[in-house]
C-alpha cells in the first residue's frame, strides 16, 4: 500500500489553482479593458475612424464615385482664395457668438425665473423643454413658413394690427436672413441652457443666501457674489456644449435658406455638404469640415483648461 | 413530316422576296437582347412624383412588364434633389439600385460604373426617327451610350391670360424685349411676376441659365475653358437687373415650391415652373383655383439677342450600373418602358408630364388634347445642356450644384456687386471646378 506523503497530502487538500484565463480576469487592469472594449469599439468606428477617414479625404481630390489621388494640402490652399469659404467662416463665427451669448443671457434668466416658487412646476419645465426635444427639421420648416416672404404669420398680423404696410422680407436680404436663422436657433436651444443652469441653481445651499442677506446683499449682489460663482462650473460645461453645437448646426440652416440667399447664411457645415454631396466634390467638403475642427479644439480646450483652475471647480480662489 | 401549308409557305416567300425587293419598305429594327436572366429581381430608384397619376401608371406598366417576363421589379421614389448624391455614394460604393431615373449630368460623375446602353440607345433611336440632338448630349460619352434620356420635367412661362391682357399684350411676348415690357406692365397692374433667386435647384437654375444664354453668355467654351467673364454675360445681367426690379418682394429666399405657393394664392401672375400648377388648379375642387386653371396659359421662354432658343430644362436621364446582378433583366426592362405602347399610356395618364426625348413621341394626342400643355411637349428642341458649352460631367454638375450662376445673377440683381464684378467673381468660382 503507497503512503501518502505530506506533500501530496497538503496538495489534495489545497484548492485547486485558478486557470490562466480566470486569473486574468481577476485582474483589475485587464477586468477594467474590457469592460470598456464594446463602448471603446463603437467610438472607435463610429466616431474615430469616421473622423479619420474625413482628415484623409480632406488631403485628396476624391468626388463621389471616384476615390482620390493624395494631393496634400491642395484643398486647403485652395479654399484659401475661396471667398464663399471665407464668407463661411464668417457667417460660422458671427452666428455661433451671437446665438451663444442670446442663449446664455436668456437661458440663465429663465432658470432664475424655474428657481422661484411656481405653481405647476413640473407642468412648466416641461413645456419650457419642448422647442428643444422637438425634431430641428420640424421646427426649421415652421420657421420657414413664419419667415415666407408672401405667407408669414408675423408680417400678417402686423398688417392687421396696423402697424404695417407690407410683408417683412425676413429671408430674402442678407442681414435679415442672418438675424431671422440666429433667432430660430437661439429659440431652439434657450431650453437646454436654461434646463442645465436651473440644475444647478438647485445645488446652490440656500444658507449661503441666508447667510448674504444678514450681511445686508441687495439682489443683485447676492446674484453677482453667491451665484455666478458657485453656477461657473456648469456654466463652462453647458455653454461649451452649446458653443459646439451651435458652430456646427446644419439642419435649421438647411431647411429654410439652403444657405442663401447670396450664400448669407451658409454656415460651414452647409458649405461643407453642397460642396461634397450635391456638387459631388467630396475632397473639397472634407477639408471645409476639416478646417472646422480648429475652432471646436479652441473651444473644448478653453473649457478644459478653464475647469482645471481651482476658481471654476468650486468658485473660490486659487 | 413537317407540316407546313402550301398557304404558308407562299406567304413567307412572298414576304421575303417583298423584303429583298429594291424600294420595299425597311423592317422595323430587329431587338436582338439576350432574355432576362431566370429568377431575376431588379431594384428601380426614381425621382419622386410631382403628380400621383404619373407613378400610378408607372407603376402599373412596370406590373405588366413582370407580368410578362417573370421579372420582379422593386420602385422606390425619392426628391430628384436627394436621388443626386445616392446615386453616386451607389456607384463609389458598388451597390445599390439596378436602375436609376435621375436628371441632368448625373451619369457623367461616374460614367465608368454605368451599363453600356448603346445597343438599346440605337435601336429605339431607330425605331422612332432619331433622338433630340440635346438627348443625345444627355446619352452619350463620345460614341457609346451611358444613359436613356427619359424627357424633361419640362419648364414654360405660366403666366394669368388677364394680367398679360391688362399689361397690354394679346399674345405672350416671343424675344426678350417685348418680354420685359410684360413684365414692368404686370408689376404697374399689380399682379408682379416672381422668379426664384434663392438656392432653388430647378426653379432659379431655369431661369437664370436661360437669360444667360439668352444672350450669349456661357460658363465655358467647347473645349472646357472658362468663357463667363465676358460682354455677353454682363448684358444678360443688366437685363436681369431690370426684370428684377419687377419681380414680387423675396425672391431671393425662395427655393423650389415657393413660386407654386405663390401663383396658386394669386400673388404672381408670371413665373417658371412645370405643368403641376395647372395640373393643381385644374383637377382642385376648390372653385378659387379653377378660376386660376382657366385664367392661366403657358409658353416657352422668349428668345433673345442670340436668335435661338437657349432653354434650361431639367432632363430625365435613366441609368444602370455595371455592379447589376441582372443586366440583361435591366435592358429588357428599359427596352419595354421606353416602347411606344408604354410611353404612350403613362404620358396620357399623366397628362403630358414628361416632354418626350424622341420627336416622333410628339403624336400622343395628350399634347394637343389640352392646347394649354403643348408647349411643354417640345422643351427638349428648345432645351441647351448644362455647362453649355462644354462637355458634361464633374466639373458642370459640381457649378450647377454650386449655384454659381444663380449666385451670381442674385449678386447683380440686387446691386450687391456690379454686373462686370458679378461676372468676374463667377468666373473665378467657374475656374476653381474646371481647372481640376
Amino acid at each position: 500500500m503507497a503512503s501518502v506523503t505530506p506533500a501530496q497530502r497538503a496538495a489534495r487538500l489545497a484548492p485547486a489553482r485558478p486557470s490562466l484565463a480566470l486569473r486574468l480576469l481577476d485582474n483589475r487592469n485587464i477586468l477594467g479593458l474590457l469592460m470598456i472594449a464594446p463602448a471603446a469599439a463603437i467610438l472607435l468606428v463610429f466616431l474615430a475612424y469616421p473622423l479619420g477617414l474625413g482628415f484623409w479625404l480632406g488631403m485628396t481630390d476624391a468626388s463621389i464615385g471616384q476615390a482620390g489621388r493624395f494631393v496634400g494640402f491642395d484643398n486647403f490652399v485652395s479654399l484659401a482664395h475661396d471667398r464663399i469659404f471665407w464668407l463661411s467662416v464668417f457667417n460660422t463665427t458671427l452666428y455661433t457668438v451671437v446665438a451663444s451669448v442670446l442663449k446664455f443671457g436668456l437661458g440663465l434668466y429663465l432658470a432664475l425665473l424655474l428657481n422661484r416658487r411656481l405653481p405647476m412646476k413640473s407642468l412648466i419645465r416641461a413645456v419650457v423643454l419642448l422647442p428643444f426635444v422637438t425634431p430641428t427639421v420640424l421646427s426649421a420648416i415652421a420657421f420657414w413658413w413664419i419667415y415666407d416672404p408672401q405667407f408669414s404669420i408675423i408680417s400678417w398680423t402686423l398688417i392687421k394690427l396696423g402697424l404695417m404696410h407690407q410683408y417683412i422680407d425676413f429671408l430674402g436680404q442678407p442681414w435679415n436672413a442672418r438675424w431671422s436663422v440666429i433667432a430660430a436657433n437661439v429659440w431652439r436651444g434657450i431650453p437646454f441652457v436654461a434646463i442645465t443652469l436651473l440644475a444647478g441653481l438647485q445645488t446652490i445651499s440656500p444658507s449661503l443666501y441666508e447667510a448674504a442677506t444678514l450681511d445686508g446683499a441687495g439682489p443683485w449682489q447676492r446674484f453677482r457674489f453667491v451665484t455666478l460663482p458657485m453656477l461657473s462650473p456648469i456654466i463652462a460645461v453647458v455653454m461649451t456644449f452649446s458653443v459646439l453645437l451651435t458652430f456646427t448646426d446644419f439642419q435649421l440652416i438647411y431647411a429654410i435658406t439652403r444657405g442663401g440667399p447670396m450664400n448669407a447664411t451658409h454656415l460651414m457645415a452647409t458649405l461643407s455638404f453642397q460642396r461634397a454631396i450635391t456638387g459631388g466634390r467630396l475632397g473639397e467638403g472634407a477639408a471645409i469640415a476639416d478646417s472646422m475642427v480648429p475652432f471646436l479644439l479652441g473651444a473644448i480646450l478653453f473649457s478644459y483648461f478653464g475647469l482645471q483652475r481651482r476658481r471654476w471647480q468650486q468658485g473660490s480662489r486659487d | 413530316m413537317v407540316d407546313i401549308s402550301r398557304r404558308r409557305l407562299l406567304q413567307s416567300g412572298g414576304a421575303a422576296g417583298l423584303l429583298l425587293m429594291p424600294g420595299a419598305p425597311r423592317a422595323e429594327p430587329a431587338w436582338n437582347g439576350p432574355a432576362p436572366e431566370p429568377g431575376a429581381s431588379i431594384r428601380v430608384l426614381r425621382w419622386k412624383q410631382f403628380i400621383q397619376a404619373e407613378y400610378d401608371s408607372f407603376v402599373v406598366n412596370t406590373k405588366k412588364f413582370t407580368d410578362q417576363t417573370g421579372v420582379k421589379v422593386r420602385i422606390e421614389a425619392e426628391s430628384w434633389d436627394d436621388i443626386r448624391p445616392k446615386s453616386a455614394v451607389a456607384a463609389n460604393v458598388g451597390a445599390g439600385p439596378d436602375i436609376i431615373m435621375g436628371t441632368l449630368d448625373d451619369p457623367f460623375k461616374f460614367k465608368d460604373k454605368l451599363l453600356d446602353l448603346t445597343d438599346l440607345a440605337e435601336y429605339i433611336g431607330a425605331k422612332s426617327g432619331g433622338w433630340y440632338p440635346v438627348a443625345r448630349k444627355y446619352g452619350m460619352d463620345g460614341k457609346r451610350w451611358i444613359a436613356l434620356p427619359q424627357g424633361a420635367s419640362g419648364g414654360c412661362m405660366n403666366y394669368r391670360i388677364s394680367a398679360m391682357r391688362a399689361a397690354g399684350f394679346d399674345e405672350f411676348p416671343k424675344d426678350t424685349a417685348g418680354y420685359l415690357k410684360l413684365c414692368q406692365g404686370l408689376k404697374k397692374t399689380g399682379k408682379p411676376p416672381g422668379f426664384a433667386l434663392g438656392h432653388a435647384t430647378g426653379d432659379a437654375n431655369g431661369w437664370a441659365q436661360w437669360c444667360l444664354w439668352a444672350f450669349g453668355g456661357k460658363t465655358v467654351d467647347d473645349n472646357n475653358n472658362v468663357a463667363l467673364d465676358s460682354p455677353e454675360t454682363v448684358a444678360a445681367l443688366e437685363y436681369a437687373k431690370q426684370l428684377y426690379a419687377t419681380y414680387i418682394d423675396g425672391v431671393l429666399s425662395w427655393l423650389d415650391p415657393s413660386n407654386n405657393k405663390a401663383f396658386l394664392a394669386d400673388q404672381i401672375s408670371l413665373t417658371l415652373n412645370g405643368v403641376s400648377i395647372y395640373t393643381v388648379a385644374k383637377n382642385s375642387p376648390d372653385p378659387a383655383l379653377k378660376a386660376i386653371a382657366a385664367d392661366m396659359d403657358h409658353a416657352n421662354m422668349p428668345i433673345g439677342p442670340v436668335g435661338k432658343p437657349s432653354e434650361q430644362q431639367n432632363i430625365l436621364n435613366t441609368y444602370a450600373y455595371k455592379y447589376s446582378k441582372y443586366p440583361n433583366a435591366v435592358r429588357e426592362y428599359l427596352r419595354f418602358m421606353w416602347d411606344k405602347p408604354q410611353v404612350d399610356y403613362w404620358e396620357t395618364q399623366s397628362n403630358g408630364y414628361v416632354a418626350p426625348p424622341l420627336p416622333a413621341w410628339n403624336d400622343n394626342p395628350v399634347w394637343t388634347a389640352d392646347p394649354k400643355v403643348t408647349p411643354f411637349r417640345d422643351v427638349l428642341k428648345y432645351a441647351l445642356d448644362d455647362g453649355y458649352s462644354g462637355s458634361l460631367g464633374n466639373a458642370s454638375a459640381a457649378t450647377m450644384g454650386d449655384f454659381v450662376v444663380v449666385d451670381m445673377f442674385a449678386e447683380a440683381c440686387t446691386g450687391d456687386k456690379t454686373p462686370k464684378a458679378a461676372a468676374h467673381d463667377a468666373a473665378e468660382r467657374v475656374k476653381r471646378y474646371y481647372s481640376a
